[in-house]
């Protein structure tokens, strides 16, 4: 089967041209570094099926980070049509790659994308022309709206190997040349956007604005996934739902299928937190606690991403960044990582070097909590009020923070500065907005339903079985001796492994005081990742660093857990 | 002729050096600053933060350290 390479800068919009070729949906956002891994599709070009692969944007065939040394490993390894994806709005720094490209000999074709924008700020590129001097064919399109994407798969078969040479040493002087030639600038005014671009980056507007905005998105996020629960999911669980599983119940009546399917009854009722069953919490779970927090979460991300808002707030909280040994962008795999631990241990590849890439995935994985255990710690903590959700999330701030500090120390090896683009601000394009949304709704679904579901298994498999007894009374000197917790809490803690939102949940039925809920919640979001964000880590660190990562996960976990439980001990 | 540093935001220059290795002069060449470009300094952050500055139609952060290593002569 032939093969296309989409290759190009970062943030020219290769993934969104992806999508309009193949149909397949990959998540693209207005910052440099979205995609990290490449994705195939399938497009049809008459009776031939042709291969298309999305390429990492790199700026140049010489790599300078991990995702830049993907992206040029699989374009001088993979056979096939390269298609370059310019920015137009920034032809000279696009052609780099560009001529770059044309020394490989490849059947190549241009791609301007952006067109629309180029033409806004008041950019001409005459584009007949650029095809005349680089001898193969130049399309443009504006990828949001689909427009040119016909013409370009029209001369897809047109694409040739360009005749255009130069030496090495005078690329950028060639670049020069072929600018003045075919491109036109005229002089215009800023923009509204720009000007508020401006202002989110001088430090004295920059901060507060950043603390507003975050602020904001607390406040967003809490108020829709409430709402979703108060007025959508509970109403369905409770009258709907609960209605039906009681009468299943009372026609299986007491058994071991009873208990897997259904759970145990709590003072005769279903309860669908406290069960722990298959067809009670393990749907009420996923479905009604956490999906309303995730949904509100993705959408309020997805707005922030397409605006351009993140690498912004990168340069924001550089200063502070470095003083853990990593910088600003480390903010991006951090506040992924709110969404879901997977993302966030991918999205590390921004960071440059290994010491980089370990400090921000061992401090993601231990003090950033997943919007699961984020709606789980919400439910049952929240109980208490508002100081009792303070201390934890608070408790996991600090640590973060103190965390980083020993990791810098503690970390051999070289973190360079920070060096990114800043792209402009865009307005989110609301249907890809919500396509993002929905893909990321799916991808959680078919991530969490199934764990959970397993999760929900095991758990009635090692209670009938003893071994959580067993190892609650082996555990007992570290679980009540240091934490203060029942010894029942080694439960949730095995759980924890498989699904922490689940093991949130187990933690309702102990009966804990208020401290000892604080305590096991934040124990529970650093002493270990649970098993997916586990697979993607052991694959992005490698063994030997995996191992240290968990180490002082563990370490840390027991330590601030112990802390915790004498704090609240004495006062 | 002054660093990236001294410059103020919102003045432009040209770039007249750079002291550097060849990695770094690689990597700041890839987005477009090199030798002889004129630039322009939007922002810097307090207590040694970034530098943002424009260069054609790109903005660019770059760390302080790399930014004082930038030699500029401000025109205009």
């Amino acid at each position: 089967m032939r093969k296309i390479l989409l290759v190009g800068n970062p943030n020219v919009g290769k993934s969104v041209i992806f999508s309009r070729l193949t149909g397949v949906y990959v998540i693209a956002s207005n910052y440099p570094g979205t995609t990290v891994e490449y994705t195939k599709g399938y497009m049809h070009l008459g009776d031939e099926k042709i291969e298309i692969i999305d390429v990492p944007g790199t700026y140049s065939l010489d790599p300078t980070s991990k995702a830049e040394e993907v992206a040029v490993k699989m374009i001088t390894e993979t056979e096939g049509i390269l298609i370059d994806i310019i920015d137009a709005t920034n032809l000279e720094r696009n052609l780099n790659l560009a001529l770059q490209l044309i020394k490989l000999k490849r059947p190549m074709i241009i791609v301007l994308n952006l067109w629309d924008e180029a033409g806004h700020i008041g950019i001409e590129i005459d584009k007949n022309r650029l095809e005349l001097i680089l001898g193969i064919p130049v399309v443009s399109t504006c990828g949001i709206t689909g427009e040119g994407i016909r013409e370009l798969v029209k001369r897809i078969p047109e694409a040739k190997v360009s005749d255009f040479e130069y030496e090495k040493d005078e690329r950028w002087g060639k670049i020069g040349e072929i600018v003045t030639k075919v491109q036109k600038v005229r002089h215009r005014h800023h923009t509204f956007l720009e000007r508020l671009g401006d202002a989110t980056i001088h430090p004295l507007t920059g901060i507060p604005i950043a603390i507003l905005i975050l602020l904001l998105i607390f406040f967003i996020i809490r108020r829709i996934g409430e709402g979703l629960i108060s007025y959508l999911f509970d109403p369905i669980f409770e009258n709907l739902w609960a209605p039906l599983i009681s009468s299943l119940s009372r026609s299986i009546g007491p058994s071991i299928f009873h208990d897997i399917l259904i759970g145990k009854l709590i003072e005769g009722r279903i309860d669908f937190v406290e069960s722990l069953g298959l067809l009670t919490t393990g749907l009420y779970v996923p479905i009604a606690m956490v999906l309303p927090y995730v949904f509100a979460f993705y959408l309020v991300l997805s707005i922030l991403e397409d605006s351009g808002y993140l690498p912004r707030l990168g340069v924001l909280v550089d200063t502070i960044m470095h003083r853990f040994g990593i910088h600003g962008l480390a903010i991006v795999p951090m506040l992924l990582g709110l969404g879901c631990n997977v993302p966030g241990a991918l999205a590390t590849r921004v960071l440059e070097t290994r010491r980089e890439r370990f400090i921000a995935a061992t401090m993601m994985a231990i003090a950033v909590p997943c919007m699961a255990q984020i709606a789980m710690i919400f439910g049952l903590v929240g109980r208490y009020g508002p100081k009792a959700l303070f201390f934890v999330f608070f408790s996991l701030f600090v640590v973060w923070l103190i965390l980083g500090i020993l990791l810098k120390t503690l970390i051999r090896g070289e973190s360079p500065e920070i060096f990114v683009e800043i792209p402009p601000y865009r307005l989110p394009y609301l249907k890809a907005i919500l396509t993002k949304v929905e893909m990321r709704i799916i991808s959680f679904l078919f991530e969490a339903v199934p764990w959970v579901l397993i999760g929900v298994i095991i758990v009635n498999i090692l209670y009938v079985s003893g071994v959580i007894s067993f190892l609650g009374t082996i555990l007992a000197p570290l679980i009540t001796g240091l934490l203060g917790l029942p010894p029942e809490a080694v439960a949730a803690l095995i759980i924890g492994f498989l699904r922490k939102d689940v093991a949130v949940g187990m933690l309702s039925p102990l009966g804990l005081s208020e401290s000892q809920l604080i305590v096991a919640s934040v124990v529970l979001t650093m002493y270990f990742p649970c098993a997916a964000t586990f697979t993607i880590l052991l694959r992005e660190l490698g063994i030997r660093d995996m191992c240290r990562s968990a180490l002082i996960m563990i370490i840390t976990a027991l330590t601030i857990g112990t802390i915790l439980n004498l704090i609240f001990t004495v006062f | 002729m002054m660093t990236l540093t001294e410059l103020k935001p919102g003045d432009e220059g040209i770039v007249m050096g750079i002291s550097g290795g060849r990695g770094m002069m690689r990597k700041l060449e890839s987005l477009g600053i090199r030798i002889g470009v004129k630039i322009k300094k939007i922002s810097s952050q307090l207590m040694g933060g970034p530098v943002i500055v424009q260069v054609g139609n790109t903005r660019v952060a770059i760390g302080y350290g790399m930014a004082h290593r930038i030699l500029i002569r401000p025109v205009g």
